[in-house]
């Protein structure tokens, strides 16, 4: 029953390396971001201009996200031709174009338990950093990440697993080509279409434990940090 | 260092504007006084290099900290800071907060060193504890012994005392006494209690609506009626003398022979006899006969010279007076009496008359 075929592996492969890759540059992005959103001086307008912004993945179909991006990064579109003038290759149906789909897509996963971390922590702890003779990165990495350090597992995991669920946006983007966009949600799919119905389940169960695992993980995670805060 | 902290700023926000402009001389201890609301914490914020108000102009000696386009950030200005709360680092030990800034300080700037540091602030215990497992009054020692290992150039304290309960407060006091006496770095001290005032403090600026109404030094901001330090717990004197070995009965004598106190001691309440000591005085706890009276039970019974008679701080209306007394010492003594003693006493300035004092405190 739990026989995978060279395809499978291939998708295996693919959304893994999709998702790790989506989840660092989620980190680096998100935290910025996160710490602006959470302590920044920027006036209330802006900020909420931002926050919903990096929220729109959340209820946008991902067919909207999808779309735009595809006529964005294809050929004709203003950063795929620029792309192509400069003698490089378009992003539509390339790892590439579905990698810069997942980090937007995912983002709000990413960006809100960062932001929770981060006001939970206030100020105060960056000030004391800063009066002690700590500079900026310094700051971040002795105070802010081992102070956050549950919000970063949290945002980490989440951004992970969210990546490894994605469909729609992939599809419009990426379409299906083997070991380059075709993941497992959508190999799932066509094995659906093609009425190859075990294979589906082989990799939709063996998705549904990964998942229930994550979360699983994560909720513990949380509960101890939050613990330890109270 | 030339003119000590010049600082000039203007600062507005809804419903509140701070408009700074002054010198702080850059030896003991500043208190920066006034009710929540002030403006003193902006103040201090602005002079850590925590806000970053345009246009203002901040000069540590003849070191430039903001002016145009210049900003030395918070960590470039070496200054220690001390917080209300606690601010220790719970993912690090107490050792692991106190060498967070001794790491980062150059070591040719290092002056003061763990051990001193532990030492002076009875910490040398606590070292390999977990910060979150210290009570409230040992993360404050904590974080001051923080703060002094980056041997800062300039020591900038908010209420550190104001989370504390009077015990734990009581506790601390001689610590803080000691700190700016021991190590020389200069003090700002934040606060909104005359009493840590009276205690700590070399010189007072008194803050008002986000204006910085006056700066002098402590003796004269308890020297006259009016003093915002009076305001909310009425008038006291604070006296400096030398504290004598004991009598037959136990009591210290305090003070030059014209103006002498004899006074009870606590163990503890000063260094032993034979040394400077300061004496509170409560001025409801003063009152004045014009001839010495014989028979009462009251022990301290000094001759002074009436200076001036001002409405007494507080709410009492104009029903009590403050009467501002001169010792032979030459030392202020503050009385507060009803306006009907005071009529029928014709106190006046130039009245010569004696003060009897109900009970003393001591400083430190």
């Amino acid at each position: 029953m739990f026989e995978l075929s060279p395809t499978d592996w291939m998708a295996i492969e693919v959304t893994l390396k999709l998702a790790i890759y989506t989840t660092l540059i989620l980190l680096v992005i998100a935290t910025p971001i996160a710490w602006w959103l959470a302590n920044g001086r920027a006036p209330g307008g802006l900020r909420t201009a931002v926050q919903a912004l990096v929220a729109l993945p959340l209820v946008l179909p991902p067919t909207v996200l999808g779309f735009y991006l595809l006529v964005l990064l294809g050929p004709a579109g203003p950063v795929g031709s620029t792309l192509e003038s400069w003698g490089l290759n378009h992003l539509a149906f390339t790892f590439q174009g579905i990698l810069i789909a997942s980090v937007i897509y995912s983002l709000p996963f990413a960006v809100q338990p960062l932001q929770q971390a981060f006001a939970n922590l206030g100020r105060r702890p960056t000030e004391i950093a800063g009066s002690l003779g700590a500079g900026r990165m310094d700051r971040f990495f002795t105070v802010i990440l081992p102070m956050s350090r549950g919000g970063f597992i949290v945002a980490a995991t989440l951004a992970f697993a969210h990546t490894l669920g994605e469909f729609g946006v992939i599809l419009m983007l990426g379409g299906a080509i083997p070991g380059e966009t075709q993941v497992l949600s959508i190999l799932i799919y066509d094995h659906a279409e093609a009425m190859d119905f075990a294979s589906a389940h082989r990799l939709s169960l063996g998705l549904l434990i990964f998942a229930f695992v994550v979360l699983f993980v994560v909720y513990a995670i949380n509960r101890r940090f939050d613990t330890v805060r109270l | 260092m030339s003119d000590g902290l010049r600082i000039q700023a203007r600062l507005e926000r809804p419903g509140f504007a701070l408009d700074v402009d002054t010198a702080i001389p850059l030896e003991g201890v500043t208190a920066l006084f006034g009710r929540s609301g002030c403006g003193k914490t902006t103040l201090l914020r602005i002079i850590a290099g925590l806000e970053h108000p345009p246009g203002a102009e901040l000069h540590f000696g003849n070191t430039v900290w903001q002016s145009g386009k210049t900003f030395v950030p918070l960590h470039r200005r070496r200054v220690g800071l001390v917080f209300q709360e606690s601010t220790l680092l719970p993912h690090l030990s107490v050792r692991g907060n106190l060498l967070y800034g001794y790491k980062r300080t150059p070591e040719p700037l290092r002056r003061l060193h763990l051990d001193e540091v532990a030492d002076l602030l009875g910490i040398d215990e606590l070292l390999e504890r977990r910060a979150e497992a210290l009570s409230g009054g040992q993360r404050q020692r904590v974080a001051l012994g923080r703060a002094l290992l980056t041997s800062p150039d300039l020591l900038l304290l908010d209420e550190p005392l104001n989370a504390l309960d009077t015990q734990t407060k009581r506790e601390i006091m001689p610590f803080l006494a000691r700190l700016s006496e021991e190590t020389g770095i200069p003090t700002l001290l934040v606060t909104h209690a005359p009493d840590e005032v009276e205690r700590l403090a070399h010189r007072v600026a008194f803050m008002h609506q986000g204006r910085l109404e006056r700066l002098e030094p402590l003796r004269e901001a308890l020297a006259r009626a009016d003093s915002p330090l009076f305001r909310d717990e009425g008038a006291v004197s604070v006296l400096q003398g030398e504290l004598g070995p004991p009598d037959e009965h136990g009591l210290h004598p305090f003070g030059p022979p014209e103006a002498r106190y004899r006074v009870p001691t606590t163990p503890g309440a000063t260094n032993g006899a034979g040394n400077q000591a300061r004496l509170r005085i409560d001025a409801r706890d003063v009152s004045l006969a014009l001839t010495a009276p014989e028979d009462v039970s009251i022990l301290n019974i000094l001759p002074v010279t009436i200076e001036s008679r001002d409405e007494a701080p507080g709410h009492h209306g104009p029903a009590r007076v403050l009467v501002t007394c001169r010792q032979d010492d030459g030392q202020t003594l503050m009385a507060e009496l009803t306006r009907l003693s005071t009529e029928r006493l014709r106190l006046k300035p130039g009245t010569r008359a004696h003060a009897l004092v109900k009970s003393v405190a001591f400083l430190d």
